[in-house]
């Protein structure tokens, strides 16, 4: 009988409850109605993976268009950061770009391999918005509507530049590569990394079995806790296993962190962090240098091209302005050199990059693949389609190639 | 008439200090906070697309808010709902991965989802067995077997479900067109998901509030020693009542892969399981109330992404706003000397 009466007072209490819930979100309705007055703005809209100050990928895109913002009257940046399932459990891309529309997008960069499907999906309930979506393929392969471009950066040969740096300081010729998950993009990068490696190691006059490159994937681009493993010990287990250089793969700064903090502790240890253009500033002590997209270019063109009506649907790959690999206005890819590389090897880095400026292509036979098969025989050049699919890791690398 | 005035008084109080608590959360972060509570109320209803995606996470929180009145009707704290709906997922995927062009369609739908209430059926089995036979808390046992569960997806996903080439964390190839479920033109609705819930949600208030057997099963809930005393099976009670929450949870996670993911994610559950575990706390095990508050939360958290774009707060307020309402009711029923019912 108590208990009756409880569950009868109860639910009169939660009635009253739901009664002022409702009232509230009834009256926020009506504040929520009037609708933002339509101007002569150009609107561009963000969809980011990681949050805009990560120190890496996200940030990269985050800074570029702020910069591109400011450089082109009228353009408005929009943007939804964090997009990815440990933040934002249940929100899918297509919702995150309904909202952008809503806000007047007329452009939207999705800028994360993960967000492939939903921005096709997206793309397809939009028809009258251009999309781009940074680093997927549906153009290739067909898959995409009219209004979705694909965009990514030539970052091999930043890659290459960070592997020659790496090689170029390792007193022991054992250099270690912390990458995201395995995919062609990431394999592509990886063994990029070690191409460059491999080059400047011979260059110097290092003996070609001395030099180790080994590959650790933690599962994601960045740090899931219970998901991935944890970057932070990944490159602490580099540095205790004998690598003095860890070149970094994923969109976050572990490596550099913890490179400047063994730095601190008296190790000859540096890193090479990635995307990001002052990422270095993490742990300076310990930086080689930092490969980094500048999607100024890119950025600068697509809502050009967009707001004149002269966009074309493209698979487009930007790379470096061999003029000048870290102009602002110009170069996609850069490489901005670190204060723990020294004037010596900064001199020899630069002769690399005049080298790789003046045609030097590193994806030139004879190169295996890590199983031993041959990837290209001697002298012949790789086309840029079997650069992009990339299926295995090469020859004289240690890791996984594919996922287990 | 006073009495009753003073019963009502707490939980409103409850509420009250809970949205000031958030208030000043805002307020603390620079924001508006007026603006922010209108997005966050009501800025999942402005336009036909916001309310279906409102909808569309509404259905799995109400399935899951249901099963766990369930649950806890007979008295089991079910914290497994997040595996048991991954596990769902994972079932369904399996039995759509046998779909070939032109097969019945509706085949692989039903077969998705009767498969994701088996599977989710047993997951919650095993915690009820746990717990009967091994003595392990279902609290810990639920937890524990969230985390296989998750790593059951993420094994199929980077493993032998991976898409061709590229394994990646947004989940597996998606389906074949044909099986995703139908939209509502211009929206992400698909009717089936709510129409399901709701379906449940009376069948579940059928058999807790007017059958013998939903009796029993509240009587397990009040005291299993006493209910056995007076010749309830209670094991075997508990165990169907778990059996029925894992059941709801695993046809969510389901529903999530056929009208929603469109392809196995590991994230299947995605905290849906743990927002209705609030909503089953704040209702205890009373199913009538289930829908309302599972429906005020789905605009809270729906509404919530729209924060950043609007007035750049982090979404993470309404999750904040969320539990900060349900500890104020429990702390003020503790404070009234309730005890869960």
């Amino acid at each position: 009988m108590k208990q009756q009466m409880v569950s009868g007072r109860t639910s009169r209490t939660m009635m009253l409850v739901v009664v002022a819930i409702l009232s509230l979100v009834f009256s926020a309705c009506a504040a929520q109605s009037s609708a933002p007055a339509a101007d002569e703005k150009f609107v561009f809209g963000l969809v980011l993976v990681g949050p805009i100050n990560d120190g890496g990928w996200s940030q990269a895109h985050y800074d570029s268009a702020k910069y591109v913002e400011s450089k082109i009257p009228g353009s408005q940046m929009v943007y939804v950061d964090k997009v990815n399932p440990a933040d934002r459990p249940n929100v899918k891309v297509e919702q995150v770009v309904d909202e952008l529309i809503a806000k007047g997008a007329k452009l939207i960069i999705t800028t994360s391999d993960d967000f492939k499907d939903g921005t096709r999906e997206a793309a397809k309930a939009h028809p009258d918005v251009t999309f781009v979506h940074a680093s997927g393929d549906d153009v290739v392969t067909g898959k995409a509507p009219a209004n979705l471009g694909n965009l990514m950066g030539r970052m091999e040969y930043g890659k290459m530049i960070a592997g020659c740096a790496a090689a170029l300081q390792s007193a022991s010729g054992n250099i270690s590569f912390i990458g995201p998950l395995v995919n062609d993009e990431t394999r592509r990068l990886a063994d990029s990394a070690f191409l460059g490696a491999k080059y400047c190691w011979n260059q110097r006059g290092g003996d070609p079995a001395a030099l180790k490159f080994n590959v650790t994937w933690i599962g994601f681009w960045f740090n899931i806790p219970g998901v991935t493993l944890d970057p932070t010990k990944v490159v602490n287990d580099f540095f205790t296993a004998g690598s003095d250089v860890v070149i970094s793969g994923i969109d976050t700064p572990e490596a550099i962190v913890e490179a400047g903090k063994a730095q601190a502790a008296g190790k000859a240890v540096f890193a090479v962090p990635y995307d990001f253009k002052e990422a270095c500033a993490k742990g300076e002590a310990a930086c080689l240098g930092v490969p980094y997209f500048n999607w100024v270019p890119s950025y600068t063109k697509l809502i050009n091209d967009v707001k004149g009506g002269t966009w074309k649907q493209e698979f487009t790959m930007f790379g470096p302005d061999w003029a000048d690999i870290n102009a602002v206005e110009t170069s996609g890819i850069g490489f901005a050199k670190g204060k723990a590389l020294t004037a010596e090897n900064a001199t020899k880095l630069d002769a690399f990059i005049a080298e790789l400026a003046g045609g030097l292509n590193l994806w030139t036979g004879p190169i295996n693949f890590q199983d031993g098969t041959a990837f290209l025989k001697d002298g012949e050049v790789a086309t840029d389609k079997q650069v992009w699919y990339m299926p295995q890791l090469l020859e004289g690398m240690e890791g996984q190639s594919v996922s287990k | 008439m006073k009495t009753q005035f003073v019963a009502l008084r707490t939980p409103v109080i409850a509420m009250g200090v809970a949205l000031a608590i958030t208030a000043v959360l805002l307020l603390l972060a620079g924001a508006d906070v007026l603006a922010a509570f209108g997005v966050l109320l009501g800025g999942a209803l402005t336009t036909p697309s916001r309310i279906s995606d409102m909808l569309m996470l509404l259905a799995p929180l109400l399935l899951c808010a249901v099963g766990l009145t369930t649950s806890f009707a007979a008295g089991q704290y079910n914290l497994g709902i997040e595996g048991q709906m991954t596990v769902g997922g994972v079932a369904a995927m399996w039995w759509l991965r046998g779909y070939q062009d032109g097969s019945p369609v509706i085949l692989y739908w039903i077969g998705a989802v009767l498969c994701g209430m088996l599977m989710g059926a047993v997951w919650a089995l095993l915690v009820a067995l746990l717990k009967r036979y091994m003595h392990v808390s279902e609290i810990f046992a639920g937890l524990g077997f969230n985390f296989v569960a998750l790593g059951l997806a993420l094994y199929l996903v980077f493993g032998p479900w991976k898409r061709p080439g590229v394994a990646s964390m947004s989940g597996t190839e998606p389906l074949a067109d044909a099986l995703w479920l139908p939209t509502l033109t211009g929206t992400r609705l698909t009717l089936v998901s709510p129409i399901l819930a709701i379906v449940m949600l009376v069948i579940v208030w059928r058999l807790i509030r007017h059958t013998h057997w939903g009796l029993q099963v509240r009587a397990c809930g009040l005291s299993a020693l006493a209910s056995v005393r007076m010749g309830v099976p209670a094991t075997r009670r508990t165990f169907e009542a778990m059996a029925l929450c894992g059941a709801c949870a695993g046809m969510a996670g389901a529903l999530q892969i056929i009208g929603v993911y469109h392809s196995l994610v590991p994230n299947v559950a995605s905290g849906i399981g743990l927002m209705g575990l609030l909503v089953a706390l704040l209702v205890r095990a009373d199913v009538r109330w289930v829908a309302l508050v599972a429906f005020f939360f789905a605009i809270i958290t729906s509404g919530s992404i729209q924060l950043p774009l609007a007035l750049s707060i982090d979404s993470s307020i309404s999750g904040v706003l969320q539990g900060l309402i349900v500890l104020a009711i429990i702390v003020a029923r503790a404070r009234r000397g309730e005890e869960a019912a």
